[in-house]
Parts: C-alpha cells; structure tokens; sequence
C-alpha cells in the first residue's frame, strides 16, 4: 500500500502531487498490477486533504488506464508503468554519474548544474511538443 | 448545480461601519470553501449572516436553498461552529451529546460516540477543563453529528498548535468524505485551507475580491516578468492584478484564459498563497474596472 505525503512548499498542486506519487510508484516498482490505493476517505484523514481532490487525482490515473476502480472493493493498479524500462535506469544512472563528474571537473557547482540540466530538459521537452 | 450559498448585493452595517457590502456569491454545493482575508475583513460577519445569527441591512442571503436559520428544517440543514469553538465550560462531554441529541432531529449518535472514543475524552470531563484542541474537537463533533448539508466554521484552528491544528483538518476531511456535506471556513491564514478547500473566497476591508474554484483561479493566473513596460500595453482579456518595476524589469501577476505567448515575457505559474496575497494586498481600486468577481464567479 502507498502512503502519500504532501508538500505545501513543492509548487505542484495537491491534486498533482498525488498523481504523481502514484507514478513514480509505479515507475520504480513499489506500486505494481493488482495492488490496491488507499481510499479516498483514507487519503483525506491521512494527509487531511481535501476528499474532492483525491477523487480528482483517482479519476486522472484512472483515465490515464493506470488504475481501475471497482465499486465498493476499491481502486486497484491496472499497469505498471516500470516494465521494460526498468532495466535500462542502471546503465542510464551510470552515464549521467559520468556526465556529473566532467560537468565538476569543469568547474560547475551544484547550483549551475542543475541550472543546466533544467534548461536542457525543459528545451528537450519544448522541441518535442514542437 | 444547486448552490449551497447564494448571496446578493449582500450588505451588513453596525451603526455607521459597513462591515459586510456588496457582496455576490454563488458557491456550489459538495465543496470546501476556504473563507480568507485579514482579520477585520468581514469574514465572521459573513458567517454570521449564513448561519442567521445576523440578518443583512440590504441584499439576501440564502442558504442550502432557504432563509438562515427560518424554521426547524432549515436550522436542521445547517451547522455552526462559531469563533473559538465555543463550549459550556461547566457541563461535561455527555451534557453536550444530551444537548445535541435533543435539539438535532438529524443527530447520529453513533458518530458522536464514535468519535469521542477515537479522541479518548471521557464524557464525565466538564468541557471547561478540556484543553484547546479537545475543545475544538469536540465542537466539531457536534457539528458532525447533527449531520447537516452545510457545515460553516469560523476560524476554528487559529487558536490551536500545529498538531492540533492537523487533527482537527484530518477529522474534518475525514468526514466530508464519509457524509459528503459542504463546508465552509474562515481562516485568515491561505496556509490553513490550502489543502483542504477546493473553493476560495477572498474577502478584504468588507469586500469579495474574488471568488472561486482553487484549479480554475490557480491555472488562470501568472506571474510575467520581463524588460520593464507599461502594463497598459498588455493585450485585451488580461487583467493585472498587481504591478511592479524596477528600472529595468517589469514584473505583473495577472489574471488571463488565453494563454501568453509573446517571448519577451517569463511566464511562471503561482500557487493559491500568491494570488490570494496580491489581491489582498493590491488596492481595491484597481478592480472597479477589470470586476474580477463577477468574472471569475461566472
């Protein structure tokens, strides 16, 4: 079972966050077919959230065809979204190492880099939505 | 979609101040409203005129689709918890079920029982030893336990520490999500109901400055910042909340459905904390033209 956590400082809504938890549980392994989500009273009590955003996050894992709810038993993980590219974060965590020690040796600091790293990703992204 | 609270040209006067005016509302029903402004702002008076403590000098109120508190069905639809969560200090925790049970054609006894168990209070404490959190909760259970479609608090933690505060948020939540009422607070803290309400009301010096659904007034409004301009420049459709310049750098939170394209912007995305403090903090003034209220109830 998932236990969520919110972070009033994170930016990201409520309702974002816990989408997001449930897929990067189900990224990394921890979330996988056939478990089952806490419900939403749960969620509410645990991290006193509001009930309607719980169900709004629900509903958007639910559209996205990672969880299914079955009335009166629960909602339950459909897919997992680790599968084949599981095995390919080990030799991707070794190349980004790598490419963290030459970006210290020439000189950036932890600041810069993830300065860079973000800019990076966020043009990456925008060339592929473009 | 019914509205559970419908106010119109709303207005209460205490002799000569104005402490509540011109106030329009339609909050639609099964939410959680967030009830914000600084202390002094009208907020209480509001509530009290929701629950019928107080009737308006001009406009209407109407609540769960009737007049505050006019007859028993109506009394019965709705449940107050006023400022400070006010208890008999002289009775015990069973006196005040007693009370509840007998005044609430609607009292769930079990609730009430349940939850006093939950919270470890012994029915034969007198309410005035209780401490602030145990107090809270126990009006709160009553407010629970008369089960009513609309469940109104003012202020009810801003007296409470931190985990008392979060007790009593997680048993509110709880329970709206069992019995599906409404609810609105007042808080004059943005931090305290940013979790918990899915509807905000900002209210400021006896005024609405915006009302709305929290995912529509979140995605609506950005911060720009680029070289510094003139804000009347902006394109039509686009309201500027608040301003500010430097020499060289402008820097605008605004209100817009059309998204920003032009490139000499930085657009960045806010939480409901910065748009309730810029219209708290930004003079009335600049909303008599733009009439954000009307607009974003719609």
């Amino acid at each position: 079972m998932i236990e969520f956590h919110l972070n009033d400082r994170s930016g990201a809504s409520p309702y974002q966050q816990l989408v997001q938890q449930v897929r990067h549980a189900l990224r990394l392994g921890l979330l996988t077919e056939g478990d089952r989500l806490p419900t939403v009273k749960e969620v509410a009590r645990q991290v006193a959230v509001n009930p309607n955003t719980v169900l709004k996050a629900y509903r958007e894992l639910e559209h996205e065809g990672l969880v299914a709810a079955r009335p009166g038993v629960g909602t339950f993980v459909t897919r997992t979204l680790a599968d084949a590219s599981l095995v390919a974060h080990g030799t991707l965590r070794q190349d980004l190492r790598r490419w963290l020690t030459k970006a210290r040796l020439a000189g950036l600091d932890e600041e810069s880099i993830e300065a860079l790293f973000m800019n990076t990703f966020r043009s990456a992204a925008g060339e592929d939505v473009a | 979609m019914s509205a559970v609270l419908r106010a119109q040209a709303l207005g209460k006067k205490y002799k000569r101040r104005w402490a509540l005016q011109h106030c329009d509302l339609e909050v639609p029903a099964g939410r959680v409203v967030g009830l914000v402004g600084p202390n002094g702002a009208g907020k209480s008076t509001l509530l009290n005129l929701a629950s019928g403590m107080l009737t308006p000098t001009v406009g209407t109120i109407e609540v769960c689709g009737g007049r505050p508190a006019e007859g028993a069905e109506q009394l019965a639809k709705v449940g107050f918890v006023a400022q400070d969560t006010p208890t008999y200090a002289s009775l015990s925790v069973a006196d005040h079920l007693d009370f509840g049970r007998r005044l609430n054609p609607d009292w769930d006894d079990a609730v009430a029982l349940d939850r006093i168990r939950r919270l470890g209070l012994d029915l034969t404490q007198r309410a005035g030893k209780l401490s602030g959190g145990q107090r809270a909760q126990l009006a709160l259970t009553l407010g629970i336990a008369k089960r009513p479609e609309l469940l109104i608090l003012d202020e009810p933690v801003a007296a409470l520490d931190p985990l008392a505060r979060r007790e009593f948020m997680q048993d509110l939540m709880e329970a709206v999500a069992e019995h599906g009422m409404s609810v609105v607070l007042s808080s004059h803290l943005v931090s305290d109901v940013e979790r918990t309400c899915d509807y905000v009301i900002v209210l400021v010096d006896s005024r609405v400055r915006v009302a709305g659904d929290v995912d529509q007034l979140v995605g609506s409004h950005h911060r720009l910042t680029g070289p510094r301009r003139d804000p009347a420049t902006l394109p039509a459709g686009r309201h500027v909340i608040s301003a500010s310049h430097t020499d060289r750098q402008t820097t605008l939170l605004v209100r817009t459905d059309i998204p920003v394209h032009d490139p000499s912007w930085t657009v960045t995305p806010l939480g409901l904390e910065d748009i309730v403090l810029a219209y708290m903090t930004s003079p009335a003034e600049a909303f008599r033209d733009t009439r954000p209220v009307l607009e974003v109830l719609r």
